[in-house]
């Protein structure tokens, strides 16, 4: 079965776009982002890591929480936020806060979905309160598209892998 | 977690990154380092204590030249991490291509089935 590729990419200097497409009509993308059930299927932590919190509210101002827990050592890695903006089925727009930051401050969380035969464009622009956030996040290998500056740090990373 | 939140603010500067990428190609004193930018030596020499601080460099003395190395296993840990964070949102994004399946097929979990 093919399957669509992950993009991710900078935008001006406080923005990270990740773009993905999914063969399925919007309205069951949007349902599978936002029923609790539906989102444990799918919203995996890291190896080990299961996701044992999964509460919606999806209401403007509802809030929203994830937590992970590692099956062995019981450790949690929680993040949660507030909704926005809701336009069923095309647009969510959210906070977010990892309970232990890896950027500083919180994030906006914009998911757009568009369709067009049969396939929908999922599209999640995440607002970082400062470039250096998004620097931090978006300095990695993961994204395309990078200006100069950042493939300099690409080949730098791709080559230091290997030692 | 706390040592690669070093790393990754060290990361987040152009310039140190730019440094870095300097030093990939050998060791360089801080003057040799301040030449490609417009900053003064005070300027690059704060950029280079960030870099020693979370470990991506060492300075070692040689004389009167103080050169800069860089420290290949800490960026090694950062690329290693980033490289795991983006096979995660991969694998999501594939369950959800199973997911969906599932439910254009009329399978889907029921709200208690979890």
């Amino acid at each position: 079965m093919y399957r669509h590729t992950l993009e991710v990419a900078p935008k001006g200097e406080r923005e990270l776009v990740m773009t993905r497409r999914f063969d399925a009509p919007r309205a069951l993308v949007f349902r599978a982002l936002t029923e609790p059930h539906l989102v444990k299927r799918w919203l995996l932590g890291p190896d080990g890591w299961i996701l044992s919190v999964c509460e919606i509210d999806l209401q403007v101002d509802g809030a929203y929480r994830y937590v992970w827990t590692h099956a062995e050592r019981g450790e949690e890695m929680g993040m949660g936020g507030r909704y926005l903006e809701i336009e069923r089925p095309d647009l969510i727009v959210h906070t977010e806060q990892f309970d232990m930051s890896w950027y500083p401050g919180s994030a906006i969380v914009t998911t757009r979905l568009t369709e067009a035969a049969g396939v929908t464009t999922f599209e999640i622009t995440i607002t970082y309160e400062s470039a250096e956030a998004r620097d931090i996040v978006a300095a990695s290998p993961m994204r395309e598209g990078a200006g100069a500056s950042y493939d300099r740090l690409d080949s730098l990373l791709a080559g230091l892998a290997t030692v | 977690m706390s040592d690669l939140d070093a790393t990754f603010m060290a990361l987040a500067d152009p310039t140190r990154r730019a440094i870095l990428a300097r030093l990939a190609s050998g060791e360089a004193t801080v003057m040799e380092l301040s030449e490609p930018f417009t900053l003064s030596q005070p300027a690059i020499s704060k950029h280079l204590k960030v870099l020693e601080k979370a470990g991506l460099i060492t300075r070692s003395r040689d004389g009167t030249r103080r050169p800069c190395r860089i420290q290949a296993e800490t960026l090694a840990q950062a690329a290693h991490w980033l490289e795991e964070f983006r096979k995660l949102w991969d694998a999501r994004f594939r369950a959800l291509d199973d997911l969906l399946d599932d439910m254009k097929a009329g399978h889907e979990p029921g709200p208690r089935d979890h």
